[in-house]
């Protein structure tokens, strides 16, 4: 069974971890950056994006987390996870963890009270899928490699590129586990990559 | 597309976990909250015990200060609104403030009924002591509790009281068989509906924050420790010797609640924590707690 940490700084975790259990695989929270060695894959999950980035610093996560993403173990970051993952933020001169060939912009469909759910047809992993979105960001431009996995009103919000899997909305807020268990596949199919 | 359901006010809450959530009173203090890493800021006009001190009728604060506050970060902004004052509710929905919370802290407006925080598209935040006022406002649309504790008093006691009364009465119905119920509800005072949801899912289905009281790193460890999803620190950082280095020992608290070196080394030196307040010492008038029912 793969093993998939949750970074367990602030946010959404408990949701993550129990989609994970559910989807069939091992879940981890991550509180230490010395837990990132034993795991096989790693979900940023939502939450505040500034705070989370303020305690990745405080508790010297970053060169882990850089590293976790050049040894090609997948990470998928969800709304503020998709911030920190990206190489480029609208506005910002500095990215976070910078994996992620996108850039991505904050906020972007405006306060909580613009905050919304629609159903998507996410390419190749689920049609008809109810995403939650608050506050959420989105991704103005994605590199070459940049598979385009959704839109939402002609915005992309959720993509891939190779190990990395980001998305705009909150998968772990509904029982639908199709987009996490795409997820468990991409981990699977990597760790066996790396077992041969 | 939906805007304004449950699970999008409720989501809101739930990206807040695991923080600490600010009383600003103006852009500066917004951004030495957003500095320290906190998850959201309360705009107010003046702390609880500023409030406390000044007397007299409190109400939602000037339009201004959320403006301000909201122009200075980029976490999200809530405000107060009075107990069942519709209007004030509104005009904060109308400037696109995050939050509501509907607060004891204010002087009510309404003695017999909260709003209906259902036909609001804004997610509201309430107080509750026990689980009968915590199901009687989820009943109402809160998408996010918290204890009342007792603001703006720097005595973490109330709020001690109010989670546990809250998680062990969680825990009561939890363990109850379902036939059971309908009684509780009625003792409770509580909708049978969500105690039928907490028993089914095993816990309250929004968070609870901890709030009233967190003066020091310590009270926010402990709080988490005793079950709270986060917590809102009110007058504790602005009121005490040095804010930004109070708030951010806060937050790693918070975050750390269970790395007693890490909070042994963060409360050192942070200088004098707000002077605090013997509950026993408040004349029954003066205690917010019991505003709202």
């Amino acid at each position: 069974m793969v093993k998939i940490g949750v970074l367990g700084l602030q946010g959404a975790v408990r949701e993550h971890i129990r989609a994970i259990e559910e989807s069939g695989a091992e879940a981890v929270t991550v509180k230490q950056p010395g837990q990132l060695a034993e795991l096989d894959g790693l979900i940023i999950p939502g939450g505040e994006s500034t705070t989370i980035r303020k305690l990745i610093d405080k508790y010297s996560f970053m060169d882990g987390l850089k590293e976790f993403a050049r040894e090609g173990k997948p990470m998928f970051g969800t709304c503020a996870g998709l911030i920190l993952l990206a190489k480029r933020v609208a506005g910002y001169e500095e990215p976070h963890i910078g994996a992620m060939d996108v850039t991505v912009e904050r906020n972007s469909f405006g306060r909580q009270r613009e905050s919304f759910e629609a159903d998507l047809d996410i390419n190749g992993v689920a049609e008809g899928f109810t995403a939650i979105f608050i506050r959420a960001p989105h991704i103005v431009e994605a590199g070459e490699n940049v598979e385009i996995l959704a839109k939402h009103n002609g915005r992309i919000v959720a993509a891939r590129e190779g190990q990395f899997l980001g998305c705009s909305f909150h998968p772990e807020l509904t029982p639908d586990h199709r987009l996490t268990t795409y997820f468990i596949e991409m981990v699977k199919e990597a760790r066996e990559k790396n077992l041969v | 597309m939906k805007t304004g359901t449950d699970r999008v006010k409720r989501g809101m809450a739930e990206m807040q976990k695991g923080g600490v959530i600010m009383d600003v009173v103006n852009a500066e203090q917004a951004k030495i909250a957003e500095d320290a890493g906190a998850v959201a800021v309360m705009a107010l006009e003046r702390v609880p015990s500023d409030i406390r001190a000044a007397g007299g009728v409190a109400r939602m604060a000037d339009p201004r200060i959320m403006d301000e506050v909201m122009n200075a970060v980029t976490i999200p902004v809530m405000a107060k609104a009075r107990i069942g004052h519709i209007v004030e509710a509104r005009i904060l929905e109308a400037m696109g403030v995050d939050y509501i919370d509907e607060s004891e802290v204010l002087t009510p407006a309404d003695e017999e009924y909260h709003l209906n925080k259902r036909e609001f598209t804004v997610p509201f935040v309430c107080g509750c002591r026990d689980l009968g006022e915590a199901a009687r406002r989820i009943g109402e649309g809160a998408s996010m509790l918290r204890t009342k504790g007792e603001p703006g008093t720097g005595n973490i006691v109330e709020a001690v009281r109010h989670m546990r009364k809250v998680n062990a009465q969680v825990r009561k119905i939890v363990g109850m068989d379902e036939a059971e119920l309908m009684t509780e509800a009625k003792l409770l005072g509580a909708p049978f509906e969500i105690l039928l949801e907490i028993k089914k899912n095993g816990r309250l289905p929004v968070v609870n924050f901890a709030a009233g009281g967190v003066a020091t790193p310590a009270d926010a460890a402990l709080m988490m420790e005793l079950g709270a999803d986060g917590v809102f620190v009110g007058s504790g950082i602005f009121k005490s010797d040095n804010p930004a280095k109070f708030a951010k020992a806060i937050v790693e608290a918070t975050t750390h609640f269970q790395d007693y070196e890490l909070i042994a080394h963060l409360s050192k030196d942070l200088g004098a924590a707000m002077k605090g307040i013997e509950i026993s010492s408040l004349a029954p008038e003066a205690r917010m707690q019991d505003r709202g029912w």
